[in-house]
């Protein structure tokens, strides 16, 4: 009769450790996708600045026409990233063709260094002030959402939730600082 | 900051009870003294009945009061794109659900506060004189102390203090004129009843009231500056820029308008008189004493400047154990913090590639402020924006600064506010 009573305690506790380990590893996952999408909200703003730019630019600097085509493509291959990334490996998709947009932007901030003009435009300015803005909200939530994976993936690997944790998909960290970011040629910066 | 969360949630309720317990005694007090021993009764029920009232209106309108309190008036991003853009960056970097409101008051001196009931009700106002004496840098860091209030959720417990004590203060003002005009008249017909002692007790009661409210809204503030600050270099992930707009903030020897009591403990730094901005040598903020509401700026400037490349709690910790030989940031805080945060440049206004250096490789702390070309390209960029929106550009004949002159204080503003020169 006691053996009963003490197995049954010990079915009980561990039944509630599993549901405090796996709604622990649900909240960790659920928070990471959470940041994920304010990264997403922060890159579509992003894309969305680049035709104004391009469109003020040209006004000043007719003949970068390279330029333009270059940052054109590059922004409609991270639009395309964006959309079709998915699951764990979407972190690293997203982030390369970013780096590459990341390249073009910088490019074109460079050559609008040649034109004072185009520099002393009120248009130019606030776009400038857009650009560093999103560039910043880009960080900021870059870093929130490395360190939601950061939790999850340890959560997931210590003992004893690793026994439990196979549903859950290791993620990968959103780097920006990959060589596509600094490949691109421009102008010095 | 889960501990300053757990001990804000825990003051709030005290501050509420006790103030509670304390209009309820006045109230008493008031009843007997005027009515005698069957009015404590009423003045208690009426007292109760004015602390429901009241808590019912922090917590529904608690913001917008103190907001019109201070005369802040709401901003978008089409009057201040530069300021929207900031607060809407550190409420990402402080992980906030939603972006707090804006607020913008003309005052020349500068200043900022934040308030709300909760995070998701909150807003941040700065000053006209903020605006005009910071860059970007430091006005991220100024709004990031901010965010952090509103984060650690001082600016809950700042909004229902401030409302409570607000009342609290005013009704024992009401008390003390109606005792000294009502209660003289009143002597004379019953000194024969032996009430007097009742009446003395209602004096003490009246008199004490006040004081003690403001004490227990002192006893509030301090360390949670300190938090904020750390908050500050967090979020902004630039304690430098912080540091220079503390400097700044302290250095500023312009008078505030908005001199009550009540709001005095929401700003960043506190609030200048007449008297003291124009007596003393230095600033007037430079002394802490046990009546002080904000610690002293020079001392916030310094352990900032002592955090040494790293951003997150623990370099603050450290740099606070350095200067102060105390402890501010709790255990379970700097545990969760995880890795190291190292201090990020941040992108200059005029430079959007700048964020790209990776700001989480460990051994690659990005160090001091951006160089001066880009500091002046993004100053140039900043003055654009006042200008547009309605800011009058003044260069002193005295010092050379240029001076911003929000559109409202226009012709108000007479001399250089650095160098004392006559403006033109």
């Amino acid at each position: 009769m006691t053996a009963l009573w003490i197995l049954l305690g010990l079915v009980v506790v561990l039944a509630f450790w599993f549901v405090v380990i796996y709604n622990g590893l649900v909240a960790a996952r659920n928070e990471v996708d959470n940041s994920w999408s304010q990264i997403d909200v922060q890159l579509k703003r992003r894309h969305d600045l680049i035709p104004n730019l391009v469109e003020t630019v040209r006004g000043y600097a007719k003949h970068e026409q390279q330029l333009f085509e270059r940052i054109t493509e590059a922004r409609a291959a991270a639009m395309q990233a964006q959309s079709a990334a998915t699951g764990a490996a979407g972190a690293v998709v997203v982030a390369k063709a970013e780096n590459l947009l990341g390249g073009a932007l910088a490019g074109i901030m460079a050559v609008a260094e040649a034109y004072p003009d185009l520099k002393a435009s009120n248009n130019f300015l606030a776009l400038q002030e857009e650009l560093s803005s999103t560039e910043n909200r880009i960080g900021f939530s870059r870093q929130a959402f490395n360190d939601a994976v950061n939790v999850l993936n340890t959560r997931r690997e210590v003992f004893p939730a690793n026994l439990i944790s196979g549903g859950f998909e290791r993620r990968e960290f959103f780097q920006l600082d990959e060589v596509g970011e600094r490949a691109v040629p421009s102008a010095e910066v | 900051m889960w501990e300053q969360i757990r001990s804000n949630r825990i003051r709030s309720f005290w501050v509420i009870s006790l103030l509670a317990l304390l209009l309820i005694a006045a109230g008493l007090a008031f009843g007997a003294a005027f009515i005698g021993p069957d009015g404590a009764l009423l003045g208690g029920t009426i007292a109760l009945g004015l602390w429901l009232f009241m808590w019912l209106l922090t917590v529904s309108r608690g913001d917008n009061i103190l907001a019109a309190l201070t005369g802040a008036r709401e901003v978008d991003g089409r009057q201040l794109p530069q300021l929207v853009n900031v607060v809407e960056e550190m409420t990402i970097a402080a992980g906030l659900s939603k972006t707090p409101r804006i607020f913008l008051v003309d005052d020349p001196a500068p200043n900022a506060f934040a308030i709300g009931r909760n995070p998701d009700r909150a807003a941040v106002a700065v000053t006209t004189g903020l605006l005009s004496i910071l860059d970007r840098d430091e006005l991220q860091g100024v709004v990031a102390h901010e965010i952090g209030h509103i984060k650690n959720r001082d600016v809950a417990l700042m909004t229902t203090a401030g409302i409570m004590l607000g009342a609290i203060v005013l009704i024992g003002d009401i008390a003390m004129r109606s005792l000294f005009w009502g209660g003289a008249r009143r002597s004379r017909s019953s000194s024969g009843n032996g009430n007097g002692a009742v009446v003395a007790i209602g004096i003490l009661f009246l008199i004490l009231t006040p004081i003690l409210a403001q004490l227990l809204y002192f006893a509030l503030s301090r360390r949670r500056e300190y938090l904020a600050d750390a908050c500050g270099a967090r979020f902004s992930r630039y304690p430098e820029g912080l540091a220079r707009a503390l400097e700044k903030l302290g250095g500023s020897r312009v008078a505030q308008a908005d001199r009550s009591k009540v709001t005095a403990p929401m700003y960043i730094v506190r609030p200048l008189s007449p008297t003291r901005a124009a007596g003393s040598k230095k600033s007037g903020r430079s002394k802490t004493s046990a009546f002080s509401t904000h610690p002293s700026v020079e001392e916030r400037v310094r352990i900032l400047r002592a955090m040494g490349g790293g951003a997150g709690y623990a370099s603050y910790e450290q740099a606070f154990h350095q200067v102060t030989d105390k402890s501010v940031i709790g255990a379970r805080t700097l545990a969760a913090e995880g890795a190291s945060l190292a201090a990020v440049a941040p992108a200059a206004a005029a430079d959007p590639v700048a964020s790209f250096t990776p700001p989480d490789v460990p051994g690659h702390a990005a160090p001091g402020p951006p160089p001066p070309a880009q500091a002046k390209r993004a100053r140039q960029a900043s003055d654009a924006f006042l200008s547009a929106s309605g800011f009058h550009m003044v260069r002193c004949n005295g010092c050379n600064a240029l001076l911003k002159i929000p559109a409202s204080q226009r012709g108000r503003v007479q001399s250089c506010p650095r160098c004392q020169t006559p403006l033109p």
